[in-house]
């Protein structure tokens, strides 16, 4: 999987079916199976491929015309909804990139749609959304405190016709996290696009930061191959402009976002062989911790990075990925109300196990 | 070589170690498992289809195989993963075979959209392939075991997939779920009915599943033009009533009762308007299968 994406693999696919299928499993956990389907056709290559690989790869490309036509749909619900009020919002992530057309679209598939609204109307935004549909689907009073007065985003709402997750951010970072970064300043880049009145989405630099700040620092890793293989595209996109480089490293630093930068060009560099300039990774290189925690970064992004199949684990997969989801929260809260959370969630996990025996 | 051919010690020993490669219609399945109700069901109900070789390009790799921990001693259960990835809750043990046909069910329509797949029993006679689409308890099963076991060739008891590019059906001709009081009335109807284990008290109630005749596992690389469309349905003191219905309402009937049309989008909608061209469709209602079997049989 890691081969395809850095495009070294393409000959030995044409004549080995078992590398084939190998790709196609990989490829199936990592949620990556449609964008190895788009980039196949770009390169001419599905042609090429066994007759039965290539069903995959149509059944695959359907799969993300569905979704982005979905997810097209659910932009225009949502601001039917936030129009009423004239609440602005800038979507996020896949929503971003398929709406805005990016080449991060590619084949890019995903179960919910994630919107950022300015904090002062975050109630304003849910009330209308709830009016046109949209439900809170967790009612546990602890869950919902969590969320709203300690996160970034409100807890997922789902939309009782279409079943459709939503996800309402206030910020891009938890506002109990270490890392400060001024939203105001994220709101400046972000621009109008296409027909809509208030949707708006951020800009290539923007969306950038913001995805390696999602995969570095949310822990959540189960989509963490697809995500650098989002910003592999992205990167490789601009990469040929060289302001583009300066301005990244310039808006990293105004948005206070060095370090999770650093870690998305180490690894789409290390891993996926993005073509990110050396004077550019030296430069990205003060922001990273010192020579023995890199290394052991290493060994647990190298591991979390790869898709999660039993083909590309060994024992201590698991294990990294637990850490890194410890890392994240860590990184989201003060170490008081980190243990407070732990032990509230211990508390409610053994009352639940109790329940069920 | 097919299935039956393998001796019954290698045939468990394949499907313990490297898992078991079987050609089902146009797929090639590696199913792995340590459970003996498994590997009766496949010796019982899958023994005339072809096995894979070694080096062939394997679609779906599933398992069936009992959860880990202490809950084994007392209440066993079984758990079925598609290549790693658990989809459904466990089911009690004895559910084993039955779960291996749910669970493929289930990969099939969510990884196949190079066809629209529609929830339909298909048969063919004649060179005429008739669609029975049909919600749970419609009778669909029922009609389509009876039918095959009076010589119609079995497309499938479960999907129509139809081909997004020449709008022909492909057949997967897998064993016909059969549930409660129709387990009994097939194996009444045919003494050519072979049926599988029945297993009690599943979420669909009873349920066995009957062999698929020979004949249609032989032709399963055989696609077929579909030329009629029928929604069946069984009600009970009335007598048969076949009414014609327009291409639209056929059209939107057959849509409800698709997987993965709204996947499709635009694209199904015109696999779906091409079916129409070529079929005629009607609404029946029976109430014994040897009139249901008449009325059919002078459609086509």
């Amino acid at each position: 999987m890691l081969q395809f994406l850095s495009g070294s693999i393409e000959e030995q696919l044409i004549d080995d079916p078992l590398a084939c299928e190998l790709l196609l499993r990989q490829a199936r956990s990592a949620n990556l199976l449609s964008r190895v389907a788009v980039l196949c056709a770009e390169k001419n290559l599905t042609l090429q491929l066994p007759r039965r690989m290539q069903n995959h790869l149509q059944s695959a490309q359907a799969v993300a015309v569905a979704n982005h036509r979905s997810v097209k749909w659910e932009a225009k619900q949502i601001e039917l909804a936030l129009s009423a009020e004239k609440v602005p919002f800038c979507l996020l992530k896949g929503g971003a990139y398929v709406v805005g057309e990016s080449v991060a679209a590619k084949g890019r598939v995903f179960s919910d749609v994630d919107i950022l609204v300015p904090k002062e109307l975050l109630e304003k935004t849910e009330r209308l959304l709830i009016e046109n549909g949209w439900m809170c689907t967790n009612f546990d009073p602890y869950d919902q405190r969590y969320y709203r007065s300690w996160m970034h985003e409100l807890p997922p709402l789902q939309h009782m016709g279409r079943g459709t997750t939503l996800d309402v951010h206030h910020a891009i970072i938890p506002p109990t996290a270490r890392i400060k970064s001024d939203i105001s300043k994220f709101w400046e880049c972000a621009h109008k696009v296409g027909e809509y009145q208030h949707l708006s989405i951020p800009d290539d630099q923007d969306l950038i930061l913001h995805s390696a700040v999602h995969l570095f620092c949310d822990g959540e890793l189960e989509n963490g191959l697809r995500d650098l293989s989002d910003l592999d595209l992205l990167l490789r996109d601009c990469s040929t402009d060289e302001a583009f480089w300066t301005d990244l490293l310039g808006r990293a630093v105004e948005l206070n976002l060095e370090k999770p930068l650093f870690y998305a060009l180490r690894y789409c560099h290390v891993l996926l062989k993005t073509p990110v300039p050396v004077p550019v990774l030296t430069r990205t290189l003060q922001h990273s911790p010192g020579k023995l925690m890199r290394r052991w970064m290493d060994f647990l992004f190298f591991r979390a990075l790869a898709p999660d199949h039993v083909s590309s684990s060994d024992r201590w997969t698991g294990l990294a990925r637990w850490m890194l989801f410890v890392r994240s929260h860590w990184l989201k809260m003060p170490p008081l109300q980190l243990a407070q959370h732990l032990v509230r969630k211990g508390y409610k996990r053994w009352m639940k196990y109790k329940a069920s025996v | 070589m097919k299935l039956s051919s393998l001796p019954q010690a290698e045939l468990r020993r394949r499907l313990r170690e490297e898992g078991l490669g079987l050609s089902i219609g146009p797929f090639h399945v590696n199913l792995k498992s340590r459970l003996n109700i498994v590997a009766e069901g496949l010796e019982h109900l899958y023994g005339a289809f072809t096995l894979t070789s070694d080096n062939d390009f394997i679609d779906f790799r599933v398992a069936l195989d009992s959860p880990p921990g202490l809950r084994s001693c007392f209440r066993p259960q079984v758990n079925f993963s598609f290549d790693g990835f658990v989809p459904f809750k466990p089911l009690p043990k004895v559910q084993g075979f039955a779960m291996f046909e749910w669970g493929l069910n289930w990969v099939i329509a969510n990884n196949a959209h190079q066809y629209l797949i529609v929830h339909a029993a298909v048969i063919e006679r004649n060179g005429v392939v008739c669609v029975l689409p049909g919600t749970p308890g419609s009778g669909k099963s029922t009609l389509c075991a009876a039918l095959v076991c009076k010589g119609w060739r079995l497309l499938s008891d479960e999907m129509a997939l139809i081909s997004t590019t020449t709008g022909d059906i492909y057949p997967v001709p897998r064993p016909v779920s059969l549930k409660n009081q129709s387990i009994e009335i097939i194996q009444q109807f045919s003494s050519n009915a072979m049926m599988g284990e029945v297993v009690m008290d599943t979420a669909k109630g009873t349920v066995s599943h009957m062999r698929p005749p020979h004949l249609s596992v032989e032709q399963s690389e055989k696609p077929g033009t579909p030329g009629l469309i029928v929604f069946p349905k069984y009600t009970a003191g009335e007598a048969p009533c076949l009414t014609s219905l327009t291409r639209a309402t056929a059209l939107l009937k057959v849509a409800e009762n698709s997987f993965n049309y709204s996947v499709l989008g635009l694209q199904g909608f015109k696999v779906l308007g091409d079916l129409m061209t070529k079929c005629d469709s009607y609404e029946f209602s029976y109430q014994s299968l040897d009139e249901a079997k008449e009325t059919l049989e002078s459609l086509i």
